[in-house]
């Protein structure tokens, strides 16, 4: 029985034929995503903590703004982009990043290593208008973000259970406290606290390379 | 309803998705020009949130995967996979079930993105509930077409339901993992994994869902109407079969090229880059079996215009396969990666390929259909020179911007400095996005005068009936009949 023969078998079942391509199709995907699940579990850098409610809403807005469709959080250990962005991205940084944030386009600049680059005033202004400081900017202006309340749906504390669940070490404590820390903080508030928490582990050795 | 399960084929659900293919394709491409022009004229969003970038590309690319590809898979699987079994549909019924619960959920799903409810990964923005829709309609529309090939009445399954059938299972289980999440609220929910590993299953889910549907499925409708439109069987039946499984092995591994130099294990990249130089054989292989099936009829391709937009389709498709592999060799990906480059070889599948068999496709449907000619074949003719300018304009523009931005970013002085300041090269990117714009327009207007033409050949019309061939002409080899 040749080749062909065994596939007219397959040509004429369609169950045959549902099996094989379920199989087929399968292999690929579990050899490069089993290991990285039961295998190489990523530890947090000594310096990666999860947000805090402030920067987890802010997190959230930057999400729910598409930020991501413009600006990557990877720096590639490259040369030129380590001199552009300092030093490379690490797995061990990702590890609370639910989804992650890692982008696929740059329209704009890297943001992984943006945190304090930048003060809090600055990052205002060019949330609300991007023109005022940088004037051939193409960002979008974001001025709702300054009237809305970051914590007006009430959910910092089930946001942070959530991520609990899942293996966030967020305290019961921290949870509690929640929705008092971000209290009165505006869209804009929590979105500058995200963007000031990017920073350089500097407990990574560089020369290690992206992993 | 009644009408339809009495040895007719249901056709009148196919024409219906026709229409509304063509319904998503207006909208999601006019959102794609206006986000192009955001690029140029940042202010045009008039500082409303809907309107604003990060909201309205999302739904560019939902509405034109989702709306005007996905209805055009399942209208054109319903139609071929009743011709090549000689059966009516298994449940008319959960069919127009399928096609019109589609359109709810994209519209629901394209009002929830405009309203910001993103999950953030890439072509899997939907949240929770409308993932959960999502679900429900793709078993529905597998158990539709697997119970019509399970009443068949033609021994073999001819190779475009393979396509098909590949695009309903692996995207099912591809969009079922990569939704995997935690709910918070409504419009809110965590990802299942996190970090790196996320990474890997996003862009295992993102680059085959590229594969199967945006690939696969549009085989799979290459496969019937190229031969049909020809008349003529496929070249090698058996090449087609060795392509199949071929493509479909290796599509899957192709992912990591999307994560070069990123915080993913470097085993995983290198694979990555190998499965997708091999992929390119599979891929070629078709469009090889394709291109000698149409040299068959030499002069049916100068007159036919639907042809000629399927072989121009083919063209584009050759081009973005063999630009694919070379893009996830890592050393041109480290120009590559993060530029307009990646978002020009997505136009040159989306529009070249996609966009243009969909159209030839329906330019053979529309008038048999609904049993009439084509109401104009000059218009048929400036729609097929539009569609390829719009297309080769937007893939130079690209070109342009994403290897200029590429090699600027990287460039070194003497000394070991950077060369140039990321605002200065992002400014410098202005007459690209400018053309990419008039690109867009130049193809979006093709498509308008297409649907113009359409409705001047279906208005006042009704679906034609056409009757199931008898058993004793089905035929023993598998053709497209």
């Amino acid at each position: 029985m040749n080749a062909i023969d065994i596939h007219r078998k397959l040509e004429e079942n369609a169950g045959l034929l549902i099996f094989g391509i379920l199989l087929v199709s399968a292999i690929g995907g579990l050899v490069q995503i089993l290991p990285s699940i039961f295998q190489e579990t990523v530890e947090p850098t000594a310096e990666t903590r999860p947000y805090t409610a402030a920067e987890l809403l802010g997190r959230d807005i930057y999400i729910r703004e598409g930020c991501s469709t413009c600006h990557s959080q990877q720096v590639r250990p490259l040369l030129a982009e380590v001199i552009r962005y300092e030093a490379p991205a690490h797995a061990g940084e990702s590890v609370y990043d639910r989804p992650f944030l890692w982008g696929s386009k740059r329209t704009g600049p890297d943001l992984s290593r943006v945190g304090e680059k930048y003060t809090d005033e600055w990052q205002r202004i060019h949330l609300i208008n991007p023109r005022a400081v940088v004037p051939k900017s193409i960002m979008p202006a974001y001025p709702w973000l300054e009237r809305r309340r970051a914590n007006a749906g009430k959910d910092v504390h089930l946001r942070m259970k959530a991520l609990q669940r899942l293996g966030h070490p967020y305290t019961n404590e921290e949870i509690e406290r929640a929705a008092t820390e971000v209290a009165g903080m505006t869209e804009l508030d929590a979105i500058v606290a995200y963007l000031q928490s990017l920073k350089i582990d500097t407990s990574v050795d560089p020369s290690e390379g992206g992993h | 309803m009644k009408i339809l399960s009495s040895g007719t084929y249901s056709d009148r659900l196919v024409s219906y998705s026709v229409i509304f293919s063509l319904i998503w394709s207006i909208l999601g491409m006019a959102a794609g020009v206006y986000v192009a022009l955001e690029l140029v004229i940042p202010t045009i969003d008039f500082g409303q949130e809907w309107l604003s970038y990060g909201r309205l590309r999302t739904l560019h690319t939902n509405a034109v995967i989702f709306g005007f590809g996905v209805t055009a898979l399942m209208g054109t699987a319903f139609y071929s996979v009743q011709r090549t079994c000689h059966v009516e549909l298994f449940s008319p019924r959960l069919a127009w079930f399928c096609i019109i619960a589609w359109q709810f959920t994209v519209l629901l799903g394209g009002i929830s993105l405009l309203a910001g409810w993103n999950a953030g990964k890439e072509y899997a923005e939907l949240e929770w509930p409308i993932d959960i829709l999502i679900a429900v309609i793709w078993v529905c529309f597998g158990v539709v077409f697997f119970g019509t090939i399970a009443k068949r009445k033609v021994k073999p399954i001819y190779v475009s339901n393979w396509f098909y059938g590949a695009l309903i299972i692996v995207i099912a289980m591809l969009h079922i993992v990569n939704s995997l999440a935690i709910p918070v609220t409504i419009s809110k929910s965590y990802s299942l994994f996190a970090g790196a590993q996320d990474a890997v299953v996003q862009w295992w889910y993102g680059h085959n869902a590229v594969g199967f549907l945006l690939t696969g499925g549009f085989l799979g409708m290459l496969y019937y109407f190229l031969p049909k439109q020809a008349d003529r069987p496929i070249w090698s039946y058996r090449l087609s079969i060795i392509a199949f499984w071929a493509f479909t092995y290796s599509y899957i591994w192709a992912g990591p090229h999307h994560l070069h130099y990123n915080a993913i294990p470097d085993w995983v990249q290198t694979l990555g880059m190998v499965m997708s130089i091999i992929l390119l054989a599979p891929s070629w292989a078709t469009m090889v079996n394709a291109v000698m099936t149409v040299s068959g009829a030499p002069q049916k391709l100068k007159t036919d215009h639907s042809l000629k937009f399927i072989v121009l389709a083919l063209a584009f498709y050759g081009l973005a396969t063999f630009e694919g592999p070379m893009m996830a060799i890592k050393s041109v990906n480290a120009v590559s990666h993060f530029t307009d480059w990646t978002v020009g070889h997505v136009h040159s599948g989306a529009l070249g390929w996609n966009a243009l068999i969909t159209f030839g496709t329906f330019y053979f449907l529309v008038p048999r259909l609904f049993n009439t000619q084509l109401y104009s074949k000059r218009l048929a003719d400036i729609h097929f020179w539009l569609a390829i300018a719009g297309t080769m304009l937007y893939i130079l523009a690209m070109w342009g911007a994403g290897i200029s931005q590429g090699l600027l970013w990287l460039a070194l002085g003497d000394l070991g400095e950077l060369s140039y300041g990321f605002r200065e090269i992002m400014a410098s990117m202005q007459p690209y996005y400018i053309l990419r714009v008039i690109a867009g327009l130049v193809f979006l207007s093709g498509a308008v005068i297409m649907i113009y033409n359409f409705f001047r050949t279906i208005a006042g019309r009704k679906t034609a009936t056409v009757q199931i061939p008898a058993p004793s002409i089905a035929p023993e080899q598998p053709v497209a009949t």
